[in-house]
């Protein structure tokens, strides 16, 4: 279907079924349960899970296929939101333009930082891409304020221009696609859950599967075979005919396009754009992200978002008194010990935690979440076997023994 | 006029004069071996041909072309195939998609972003690239990853890529260096039955006097940067020059 093969196909499918019925399926717990603080089916969460999905997507096909490490991709998510929020000040509230400048802008801004960090490789790589995106930052935090209004960030005024929507009556204009609000939310409510459906959600969802399904479309490729050989040797990629300059400087645009989608994604469902989200430490999540998940595989990057973001909103919100409550049933002396020693990896100290996991990833699963999923299946696969094996033993004895 | 000229070429790196006025030639349809003792300049010479170095002075010609100034993915594509010392090979990627890739150049040339394209439909691709396979009896290796083939297979691996890009000029740099003496047979053999397939001009860059011996039609003496002679198996054995400068040391 749609020019994949038959696995590549069930997977497009099962990623489609998940993120249709998240809403859902992160809802496990009843609202008023102990647990509903694990609830992760809110709207705003649900979209950042699918647009830093989109992010790592796009930074899988050039550190996952071509072996490039950027550090500073989320200089282009910075730049697809400030493109998105200029389009809702100057065009219309309408999301499409403003994504599409978004992606634009953001490949720009690629082919330029890509062409010259590309001439160097291995850690010289990674320090230039880090070094144009703290350009970049400190651009948009001082001298770039005109365009990017310095530390406050760019937001919507009531001056704004808008071409196309005429100048607003009453309160800030809100983003939507032909009519339909962004924000616009239908909670609906069966026995003790309630379920969010949110119009930004779907909005992201859909473009999550167009851009799985094109980064699917580009590992199955020549192009996508060719960036392989450039991250096993570039040496035999020049003496086989091959210039490798323009294929990692197409990754590097595409990977880009990807981010500045995001961070289009991001002012569209909130439109306002700071230069925080240049930041190094932005472009260091989405290598954790990627790596987490299973770089180089197709759905390990979403998994490594949803996994990095679940831990960032849910995690850090389990404060001392939550812990009280889940041990009040222990005697007052071992409970206040154990709070004590959950404290610093809880609330505030979620990166713990974090960092922990990410450990144990790297050093026993170096394929990320990904491996691990394939170790378990592996894992059950083998017991059937067995199994099959035993219950074959059984009936030959039982042949031999007639 | 042969398909490579090499017209007094030098190389200097600081004080040491790598090549000195180097004048060889290379016919259509030979086996041409290089040797010469160590630091004679012959892997100098070779990276000259191939634009991994560019000389100070001289000219290289390929097929009527000057390959000078160009980089060494252009003199590839011009017709110039090169084995390393140790196989240089996509380790991470399957043997047939080892093969597969220089198909893809020498089909679509340096770069193409057939990104919206399916490798499983390339079937012509992958039909060149089994058949080749065939040819070096690797066919039912084309599924394991590269890197855990064996060495000799490695060697197989990278003979295959050079040979199915169809090169005017393939290029085999100590083929068989560090291999031990029946690995050595193995890849003499190999080249043997390459050579017997197909019209190809082969160029040997190499040590080991046993495998010049077995495959050159015309070698060249290199010695200090420069060439000493330049005759058939059977002259060089006796040639004074040459026992002076190289052979005086090996048992041949």
């Amino acid at each position: 279907m749609l020019g994949l093969e038959r696995r590549d196909t069930l997977l497009l499918i099962a990623v489609a079924v998940i993120t249709l019925f998240a809403p859902i399926i992160l809802n496990p717990f009843p609202t008023g349960s102990a647990l509903a603080q694990f609830n992760a089916g809110y709207p705003d969460l649900m979209q950042r899970f699918v647009i830093f999905g989109i992010f790592a997507i796009g930074f899988n096909i050039l550190f996952g296929l071509t072996g490039y490490l950027s550090f500073g991709h989320a200089a282009f998510l910075g730049i697809g939101s400030y493109s998105a929020v200029w389009m809702f000040k100057l065009l219309s509230m309408n999301v499409l333009p403003a994504i599409l400048l978004s992606v634009i802008m953001a490949g720009l801004f690629a082919l330029v930082i890509g062409f010259v960090s590309l001439r160097r490789s291995g850690i010289y790589f990674s320090i230039l891409t880090l070094a144009f995106a703290q350009m970049s930052y400190n651009l948009a935090y001082s001298v770039l304020t005109p365009i990017t209004n310095g530390e406050t960030g760019l937001q919507l005024t009531l001056s704004d221009p808008r071409i196309l929507d005429g100048a607003s009556t009453g309160g800030l204009p809100v983003t939507s696609l032909f009519g339909a609000e962004m924000r616009d939310t239908t909670t609906l409510f069966v026995g003790p859950w309630s379920w969010d459906f949110s119009v930004g959600y779907y909005f992201c969802a859909v473009l999550l599967l167009v851009a799985f399904y094109i980064s699917v479309r580009i590992f199955r490729s020549p192009f996508g075979m060719m960036l392989r050989a450039v991250k096993s040797n570039q040496q035999r990629m020049n003496y086989t005919g091959l210039n490798t300059r323009p294929y990692t400087l197409a990754a590097f645009v595409i990977s880009g396009m990807y981010a500045g989608l995001a961070g289009g994604l991001l002012a569209a469902m909130d439109p306002l754009a700071g230069a925080d989200r240049m930041q190094w430490t932005a472009s260091g999540e989405v290598v954790l992200m990627t790596i987490l998940g299973g770089a180089g595989t197709l759905i390990g990057p979403v998994l490594g978002a949803g996994f990095i973001k679940y831990f960032e909103n849910i995690f850090s919100k389990i404060n001392d008194g939550i812990l009280h409550q889940w041990f009040a049933f222990m005697p007052d002396g071992l409970e206040n010990v154990i709070v004590a020693v959950l404290h610093p990896f809880i609330g505030k100290g979620w990166h713990l935690t974090l960092g922990l996991m990410f450990m144990l990833v790297v050093i026993f699963l170096p394929g990320g979440l990904v491996e691990g999923a394939q170790r378990t299946g592996r894992l059950f696969r083998r017991r059937d076997r067995n199994a099959d094996h035993m219950e074959s033993d059984a009936a030959r004895q039982r042949a031999a023994a007639e | 006029m042969g398909i490579l000229e090499v017209k007094g070429v030098n190389k200097r790196f600081g004080g040491l004069q790598a090549l000195g006025d180097v004048n060889l030639s290379i016919k259509e349809n030979t086996v041409h071996a290089i040797i010469g003792p160590n630091g004679a300049g012959k892997s100098t010479l070779l990276n000259c041909l191939v634009g991994k170095l560019i000389p100070d002075s001289g000219s290289v010609m390929f097929d009527g072309q000057s390959v000078l100034g160009r980089k060494p993915h252009e003199i590839n594509q011009m017709g110039i195939s090169r084995v390393f010392q140790t196989p240089e090979i996509f380790a991470d990627l399957t043997v047939l998609e080892n093969v597969m890739i220089p198909c893809f150049a020498r089909r679509d040339g340096a770069f193409r972003l057939h990104a919206y394209e399916t490798v499983r439909k390339e079937t012509g691709i992958r039909e060149q690239a089994e058949e080749m396979l065939a040819d070096v009896n690797m066919l039912d290796k084309r599924g394991m990853t590269a890197s855990s083939l064996s060495r000799g297979d490695k060697r197989r691996l990278e003979m295959a890529m050079c040979l199915v890009q169809k090169p005017k000029l393939l290029l085999l740099d100590e083929p068989t260096a560090g291999m031990a003496r029946a690995d050595t047979n193995n890849t003499i053999d190999l080249l043997k039955e390459i050579k017997s397939k197909r019209d190809i001009t082969m160029a040997i860059i190499e040590h080991d006097m046993h495998v010049v011996f077995s495959l050159a039609e015309r070698i060249t003496v290199l010695a200090q940067g420069t060439p000493l002679v330049e005759e058939t198996p059977e002259n060089i054995k006796g040639h004074p020059k040459v026992r002076e400068a190289y052979l005086g040391e090996a048992q041949v």
